[in-house]
């Protein structure tokens, strides 16, 4: 009966993530289909044509461009922000550390939309406020950034909150003995320290913002970014280019994810090799 | 505070503390502010903002009870005002997607951590994370393609014989449930699994030398040992499920209707954003208070939540 039961949960584990990933798959399938309507029955023969289509697409181009500035600038001020964030919360404590935290933790929990149209009311009455006629104060992708980073902050914030735990603050403290100024337990002993949790930081805000719809249809003016193109796609007449388009996007993100992980994992092997050896030369001393 | 400016100095804590403020005043309270105050303001031509008629009124949020319908709920007639109807049923189908999600994950998170080879975890990782990368608009793109009338699923049934002709399963709130618990699945699994993975076995190994059956052990041990990650996991559906706008348009029918869809449409089709900010500041109360239902059910604290 138990070996039944284990056996009942291996089939269930697989067949979820069929579940998973059969979608992914029929989708990316109907790139090569040559029928008008994206589907993969009934299947009328493989064609490279929906490609040919997708790369003559300049709306196409620009939306990607788009999508690729507004993604990099959320991620260097998530970064900044989050990073700055991560540092004051861990050196205060008490109940503004608890109201502080709260209140950046909460942001994570703020919908999509309301976040789009509180940052596009505010910025916009700004700009009337002052009878300003100035870009800032316009919908447009660069208010699609101030609102994404208010809540993808929050994901670096965490992830940095995280690794600053385990620091040994003596290490400031002896830099600061040995003369070291202001600058330079910044830059050289801190700042390395968090590299790992401020790349991490920077990926996930990355992906957050190419991912990102809801803030940015409230807030993009007329302005396309990929997500919002391919929905429009959908929601218009739409061809197999989609699925073409679909697929490059699987193939290049899930390359970029194995990229990250390998890396990761080569670090997390030359960091265990040097605390064993640390650990063999302690034992070594320990022995004469 | 002070430890911080003997270490890093006055200009870098200046900078850090000013970093900080920004994000919070000016991205983070500063518009929800603004968005409850907009709430209050009537609709008016630009010139006439900021006159004698801009006074505060509640009439933006009367107007979720305007224009009733006749409509069904579970074979009852009733009377309902539409907004009142697209909001109780947006709350509703996002619990269900949560409930849905739930019991399609926890077999999994409990096999996950604890019958299948540590060894083998990574590479289950990665797969779960493959539809993660992909983005949500092609997700729901991918399941609008297989529930297509003569889209594959079809097709299958139908040589199969299970049907004998093509359904369309794109109807009332079918498709929009389908796309959603596709969608947020992912945010159950790697919470429930978290809280699963330090359940000590040998507790489990216990209860069943002491003749406990299999539903009773994960009733009394397993079940109460993920209340935290259960909770994680239901705040995160439940929220991304009730803001989504994606899934509900793509997947959505002609008798569907989600309560962000309303919002968006006083945005941009109406053009009344003091109405639209209303109606996104009631969205963002109904979510305030079920996180804080949930915290309270669980007995867990925000931090925990947002791991």
């Amino acid at each position: 009966m138990y070996q039944f039961r284990q056996t009942l949960a291996r089939v269930y584990a697989f067949v979820f993530i069929l579940y998973l990933l059969i979608p992914l798959g029929i989708m990316g399938a109907a790139a090569f289909n040559d029928n008008k309507t994206p589907s993969i029955v009934p299947w009328k023969g493989v064609t490279g044509k929906w490609f040919d289509a997708l790369f003559a697409d300049e709306t196409m181009w620009l939306a990607f461009r788009n999508t690729l500035v507004v993604a990099v600038a959320v991620s260097l001020l998530a970064i900044l922000v989050g990073t700055a964030a991560a540092i004051l919360i861990n050196s205060i404590s008490g109940r503004l550390r608890t109201t502080l935290y709260g209140l950046m933790i909460s942001t994570l929990l703020i919908p999509g939309a309301v976040i789009g149209i509180s940052t596009m009311i505010m910025w916009t009455k700004i700009g009337n406020g002052i009878h300003s006629d100035f870009i800032l104060f316009k919908p447009g992708l660069h208010l699609s950034v101030l609102g994404q980073v208010s809540y993808i902050a929050a994901m670096v914030m965490l992830l940095v909150l995280a690794r600053l735990q385990s620091f040994d603050e003596g290490l400031e403290e002896a830099a600061l003995d040995l003369g070291a100024s202001h600058a330079q337990v910044m830059r050289r002993i801190l700042l390395p320290y968090l590299y790992p949790a401020i790349g991490a930081g920077g990926a996930v805000a990355f992906f957050q913002s190419i991912e990102n719809y809801n803030v940015t249809q409230f807030t993009r003016g007329g302005a396309n970014t990929l997500t919002v193109y391919v929905f429009s796609k959908v929601r218009s007449g739409i061809t197999p280019t989609i699925n073409a388009l679909a697929l490059m996007l699987m193939i290049a993100t899930l390359a970029l994810a194995i990229g990250f992980e390998i890396n990761r994992r080569r670090k997390a092997r030359i960091e265990d090799a040097r605390q064993a050896e640390a650990r063999r030369a302690t034992a070594l001393e320990e022995a004469f | 505070m002070g430890d911080m400016f003997r270490r890093y100095g006055r200009a870098a804590t200046l900078i850090i503390c000013l970093l900080t403020a920004f994000w919070l005043a000016m991205l983070v309270v500063l518009p929800n502010i603004t968005l409850l105050e907009s709430s209050f303001r009537p609709l008016l031509p630009v010139t006439e903002i900021g006159g004698p008629a801009d006074q505060y009124t509640l009439a933006n949020y009367i107007k979720v009870f305007n224009g009733s319908i006749d409509t069904t709920l579970m074979g009852i007639p009733v009377n309902i005002p539409v907004h009142v109807l697209t909001f109780s049923l947006t709350i509703f189908y996002s619990l269900l997607v949560t409930i849905l999600c739930f019991l399609l994950t926890y077999p999994l998170a409990y096999y996950m951590a604890k019958i299948l080879n540590p060894r083998s975890l990574p590479t289950i990782f990665l797969l779960l994370c493959v539809p993660l990368l992909v983005s949500e608009v092609l997700r729901a793109f991918a399941w609008w393609i297989i529930l297509a009338l003569k889209g594959p699923l079809s097709t299958l049934l139908v040589t199969l014989h299970v049907i004998d002709k093509p359904v369309r399963w794109i109807s009332g709130y079918n498709g929009v449930m389908i796309g959603l618990v596709y969608t947020y699945v992912l945010f159950m699994i790697f919470p429930v699994y978290n809280a699963m993975s330090s359940l000590d076995s040998n507790q489990i190994e216990a209860a069943e030398d002491l003749g406990s059956p299999w539903w009773r052990t994960h009733l009394r041990i397993v079940l109460p040992h993920c209340k935290p990650g259960i909770a994680s996991g239901s705040v995160m559906v439940f929220m991304l499920s009730a803001g989504s706008l994606l899934v509900p348009t793509i997947l959505g029918s002609t008798t569907s209707q989600w309560f962000t869809q309303t919002i968006q449409q006083w945005m941009f089709d109406a053009l009344d954003w003091n109405t639209a900010a209303a109606y996104a500041f009631l969205l963002l109360l109904m979510c305030t208070l079920f996180v804080s239902l949930v915290m309270k059910l669980f007995r867990v604290k925000l931090s925990d939540i947002a791991k």
